[in-house]
């Protein structure tokens, strides 16, 4: 009985005057309360008096909805007060102890916690180097040939797709748009590599907006399915500048590491032509961040050795690749090189593909 | 018997039908056997003891008729012909099985089965057409993606990450001899030694970029980003505002103030940039109404 008394006493005041002192449900809980008081010994006493909780008491025990938040809210307080507290002191041991303090914690983020991804690419791998050297894109990394880009849609376009494709075809020289009007792909790449283009590449559409990417590398390259999202057109863009010039930009990629990582990196590269003009100062940015490509397209400019400034012109989007298929279109029979699922990926949520 | 008229009478017009769809300005017959599809007189197959349909299974046309013999027996009631798929043949077939039957019902058998094989024939030509797959999207499954792009984006530092990228090749060289910037790290290292050489560089650098375009704002500003110049027109157009206003004011009241008020506001567009360091403050002026003059009446 004196542990039930002891409790009762120091239980909470609240501040209001309304609320009494509350009756405890203690009573079902007093076996517990027992072993319990041991335990939670020192956190009593870090609480201060007004408000200390009895160690054994959970919020959600209380079957009044405005007490119960009430007492969560001071619950939460406290813990506040506490992290603020442990803050400080760490400030101050760091400062007491000037240079021999530890050095600063990283934060741990998503990129920090990375599962290690067995196919990363290692800069001087041999097999890496042989196999790029062997496989599609190398006619284009050798020089032996010139990009030239044909762009369409699925079929009947609304207007902003219409005007993505216009747009996409201004960023990247040498880039054609045709209508589709009903053609099937599986017809439209002969011809295409009978006139000598190196990329089709199909913009999906759903709902009057794009939805989806279709990149295909002509004369037998893979074929990679993407999922489009965050369009936005140039006119949607806040300060951007003028239209771009024809001038080819210069390609920056970011964080393609894996294997599967490095091929895409490759396509995107082969989109553009070899040798940017740097006369025009233009940069089309494909940046991967957890699996979602960032394209930018920028103008630069060089302040002096330690600034550059950057203006945005030019459509934005975001990519996220769902298939890579070895070989030209062919959704029924290709062989797929690697497909997205998604309960891969749901066990870990730090684990990812690019 | 079959008194068809009385069956008329009473399911088409005055009790309930089950087959019958009233809608405002029509009614249908949801009868299967009912050739037209509209609830008529002619059209009803309960109501006509000789009557006659074409129906379509899988592909292929069938003449069903009924005759007012076998009224009695439901299981035998339709007579069902198998009909040829040749549309010319087809047509014959129904002319011989409905001989010496009203004119009406065979117009509509045959009027019937020319929109059956019209729209068969379509069916095969869009299923070599290309199909559109439908694929469903899971709700929660989308929110999800967008939200973790949405993460991605702010991990990303995009500006940032392109920057950095730009200024590495610049170091490297990969620009060549187009922006002629000293070499950082050389610079660092001879620091002290190398000042007249420095000197020398920067009259090269004003040299060099007589020609080119470059971006550069009124008055000093610390050049953090591009981004700073809409703003600054946007504070420059506000001023302007402000001073159309004050002229308004001026004309209606004829203050003494107004020079100031003017010559106040006139410095702000010089004082832009300078302005932005301070913090924004609101200049706020005092208009004081002199009392009117009273007016003498004239006596």
């Amino acid at each position: 009985m004196d542990v039930v008394e002891e409790h009762d006493i120091q239980d909470k005041p609240t501040k209001k005057k309304t609320k009494k002192p509350k009756k405890q449900p203690k009573p079902p809980h007093e076996n517990g309360n027992d072993s319990m008081i041991e335990k939670t010994e020192p956190e009593h006493v870090d609480a201060p008096a007004e408000f200390s909780f009895p160690p054994t008491f959970s919020v959600s025990e209380i079957k009044n909805k405005q007490r119960r938040h009430l007492m969560f809210m001071k619950l939460k307080q406290e813990k506040r007060k506490q992290k603020v507290a442990m803050k400080k002191k760490k400030k101050k041991e760091r400062d007491a102890l000037g240079d021999k303090a530890p050095p600063k914690e990283v934060p741990k983020t998503i990129e920090n916690q990375r599962v290690y991804d067995e196919t990363t690419v290692n800069p001087e791998d041999e097999e890496v180097a042989f196999d790029e050297g062997t496989d599609e894109f190398s006619a284009y990394f050798n020089r032996l040939t010139n990009p030239k880009v044909l762009i369409t849609t699925s079929d009947r376009p609304r207007g902003r797709t219409v005007r993505f494709c216009n747009q996409l075809a201004t960023v990247i020289p040498d880039a054609h748009v045709y209508y589709r009007r009903g053609l099937a792909l599986k017809k439209v790449i002969p011809q295409c590599i009978a006139r000598g283009f190196t990329y089709l590449m199909v913009i999906n559409e759903d709902r009057k907006v794009p939805n989806g990417m279709v990149l295909c590398h002509l004369p037998d390259g893979p074929t990679a399915h993407f999922k489009v999202s965050s369009v936005r057109l140039r006119k949607e863009m806040k300060r951007r500048g003028k239209d771009p010039t024809e001038h080819s930009p210069e390609v920056i990629l970011n964080n393609f590491t894996t294997r599967l990582g490095h091929s895409m990196g490759r396509l995107f590269a082969a989109l553009f032509p070899h040798d940017p003009q740097f006369v025009g100062r233009q940069v089309a940015t494909f940046h991967n961040q957890r699996d979602f490509i960032f394209f930018r397209f920028h103008r630069y400019i060089f302040k002096n050795e330690k600034r550059v400034g950057i203006q945005e012109l030019g459509p934005r989007f975001t990519l996220k690749l769902r298939s890579l298929q070895k070989g030209t279109f062919d959704s029924k029979f290709g062989e797929y090189e690697w497909v997205l699922k998604r309960h891969e990926n749901d066990v870990c949520r730090r684990r990812f593909n690019l | 018997m079959q008194h068809d008229d009385v069956i008329w009478d009473v399911i088409g017009n005055r009790a309930f039908c089950s087959f019958k769809v009233k809608t405002k300005v029509q009614n249908f017959c949801r009868n299967e056997y009912n050739i037209t599809g509209l609830c008529n007189r002619s059209s009803c197959p309960l109501a006509n003891s000789q009557y006659a349909t074409i129906r379509e299974e899988k592909g292929q046309c069938f003449l069903y008729m009924k005759v007012i013999e076998r009224a009695a027996f439901p299981a035998r009631m339709w007579e069902k012909v198998k009909l040829s798929k040749n549309y010319e043949k087809a047509l014959e077939q129904i002319d011989q099985n409905l001989i010496y039957w009203p004119r009406f019902i065979r117009h509509k058998c045959k009027q019937r089965f020319t929109k059956i094989t019209q729209y068969l024939i379509r069916i095969r030509k869009l299923t070599l057409k290309r199909q559109r797959k439908l694929v469903p999207l899971s709700r929660k499954v989308e929110a999800r993606e967008k939200r973790k792009e949405e993460k991605a984006l702010i991990a990303a530092q995009l500006d940032n990450a392109i920057e950095k990228e730009l200024l590495e090749r610049l170091k490297q060289g990969t620009y060549g001899d187009i922006y002629n910037f000293p070499i950082h790290a050389f610079d660092k290292a001879l620091e002290h030694q190398d000042e007249e050489s420095e000197t020398d560089s920067e009259e090269e650098e004003d040299d060099e970029d007589v020609g080119k375009k470059e971006f550069v704002a009124e008055d000093e500003i610390e050049e953090s980003d591009l981004s700073d110049f809409e703003d600054m027109d946007n504070l420059k157009a506000g001023s302007d505002e402000h001073e159309e206003s004050s002229e308004e004011d001026e004309s209606e009241e004829e203050m003494e103030e107004e020079p100031e008020a003017s010559g106040s506001k006139g410095k702000m567009p010089l004082k832009g940039a300078v302005f932005r360091k301070k913090r924004a403050y609101v200049e706020i002026e005092y208009e004081q109404e002199m009392e009117p003059v009273p007016k003498s009446k004239a006596t």
